[in-house]
């Protein structure tokens, strides 16, 4: 308990706030790895997930590359491109981005799929078509799936953006807790594991939060009630 | 050339154990994992109140970064296998609590009356009658933990185990393409085999449902 007692105090060392290796430096660092990550990430997943729940075409493939996604390790996936590309932040960045993609890819595309056929077809009697069908209609129902993969791609991007301290030896809080297990330093390590948990954790919330603004009050509720329905016949 | 294969063909040995490494340090936290999920869905089960808190405390502390976990492990346990254990099996808690307490949940309510009705007692109608019924719903939480799990193990490499993650980590300290990729490719196919073997389970102890 000590040690966790000496890493909260790393933290508010004032020491550790200022020049090379300052707190704020590496947290905009790591925010900043996994911004970009997500942002890119994002630009391709999700309108493949759209195109493919959207028409039906090619479904599988998202579903197996959200599989593969989960089968192969994070690890590997930064280790290899760091080899490959050579050190700095490319690699880093380069390996996040494939790591955001299948969540988010795998939950649009079951999100847009999964729209109740009764609305479409119903949309599609009252003249809905293609590219407003999908923006009016299959987008905002299939809203809070894409969210859960946003969400989903966010913890982990922020989680193994934490190799890049040791892998393509670039910035992040990671730094701290790779320096720290190098320098038998464990406050720094604990500070390090602190700070990376809080930022993950206040991304999640933070999402959750936009999730629950962004998502019609009447369709959350919607959803929530037809969630109780099913759990009480269950009961 | 990416893969050197003749290295492969001298180090054969070795990327066996490194097989079997990521295997003891897969298999214990799923085991444990799915203990403590039992244990926590039972009791959700007779505290609903229990339930909201319990899944939400789990997904907050999936979200703390693994490498971040064993780390703050470092000061209780020490660099050990417990440490890995430790944080492997609080991952898994997040799949399988929800998994089995659903899985419990959907037994028709026809059938869990008539086992009371047949005189089963409360221990008796959850072994032989709510667990079977469940068991397709409890296996597909087992196999999503498990693929996890096998992936999570590589990172166990930062202290001082990992497995395959122990050759991915290795190839790069060296800059060697073939041994991450033999790591890499490794970690993918056990996720991969673990994951067929146990839908297969699925569908053995469960033949009358084959969609799940």
């Amino acid at each position: 308990m000590e040690v966790f007692v000496e890493g909260v105090l790393w933290i508010f060392d004032p020491d550790n706030w200022s020049g090379i290796n300052a707190i704020p430096d590496r947290v905009r660092e790591h925010v900043f790895y996994a911004v970009v990550a997500l942002v890119v990430g994002a630009a391709i997943a999700v309108p493949i997930g759209l195109w493919t729940g959207h028409t039906g075409r090619l479904g599988n493939l998202a579903i197996n590359i959200g599989n593969l996604g989960r089968a192969i390790p994070d690890l590997g996936i930064v280790a290899i491109a760091a080899v490959l590309i050579g050190f700095g932040i490319l690699p880093v960045i380069l390996a996040l981005i494939a790591l955001a993609i299948p969540p988010m890819l795998t939950n649009t595309y079951t999100g847009v799929r999964g729209v109740d056929a009764d609305v479409r077809d119903c949309a599609v009697g009252l003249g809905f078509t293609g590219w407003r069908l999908l923006r009016q209609v299959e987008i905002p129902l299939a809203l809070p799936l894409i969210f859960t993969g946003l969400r989903v791609s966010t913890v982990q991007v922020i989680a193994t953006a934490t190799i890049s301290g040791f892998i393509g030896r670039a910035g992040g809080l990671g730094r701290y807790i790779f320096d720290g297990l190098s320098m038998f330093d464990t406050p720094r390590v604990v500070a390090g594991a602190i700070l990376v948990a809080l930022l993950g954790v206040l991304a999640d919330v933070g999402l959750a939060r936009l999730q629950r603004a962004v998502i019609p009050k009447g369709y959350a509720a919607a959803l929530a009630e037809r969630e109780a329905a099913t759990t009480a016949t269950r009961a | 050339m990416l893969i050197n294969w003749e290295w492969i063909g001298r180090n054969l040995g070795s990327i066996g154990d490194s097989v079997t490494e990521h295997l003891v340090l897969t298999a214990p936290p799923v085991v444990f994992g799915f203990i403590v999920s039992f244990g926590l869905a039972l009791l959700a089960r007779r505290y609903r109140g229990l339930y909201q808190p319990l899944v939400r405390s789990t997904g907050v502390l999936f979200a703390v970064p693994s490498l971040a976990f064993f780390a703050l492990l470092i000061p209780f346990l020490g660099l050990s296998r417990a440490n890995a254990y430790v944080a492997l099996t609080v991952y898994t808690l997040i799949v399988l609590l929800p998994n089995i307490v659903e899985g419990l949940d959907g037994v028709p309510a026809d059938v869990t009356e008539a086992a009371d009705a047949m005189g089963f007692s409360a221990v008796k109608r959850l072994l032989k009658v709510e667990l079977p019924l469940a068991l397709p719903v409890i296996i597909a939480g087992l196999r999503i933990a498990t693929v996890t799990i096998i992936g999570l193990v590589t990172i166990t490499a930062f202290i001082g185990f990992g497995g395959l993650g122990a050759d991915i980590l290795t190839g790069y300290n060296r800059a060697f393409p073939t041994q991450i990729v033999v790591g890499v490719t490794l970690t993918a196919v056990l996720s991969i085999v673990a994951d067929v073997a146990l839908l297969g389970l699925q569908r053995a102890v469960a033949p009358w449902r084959q969609e799940v």
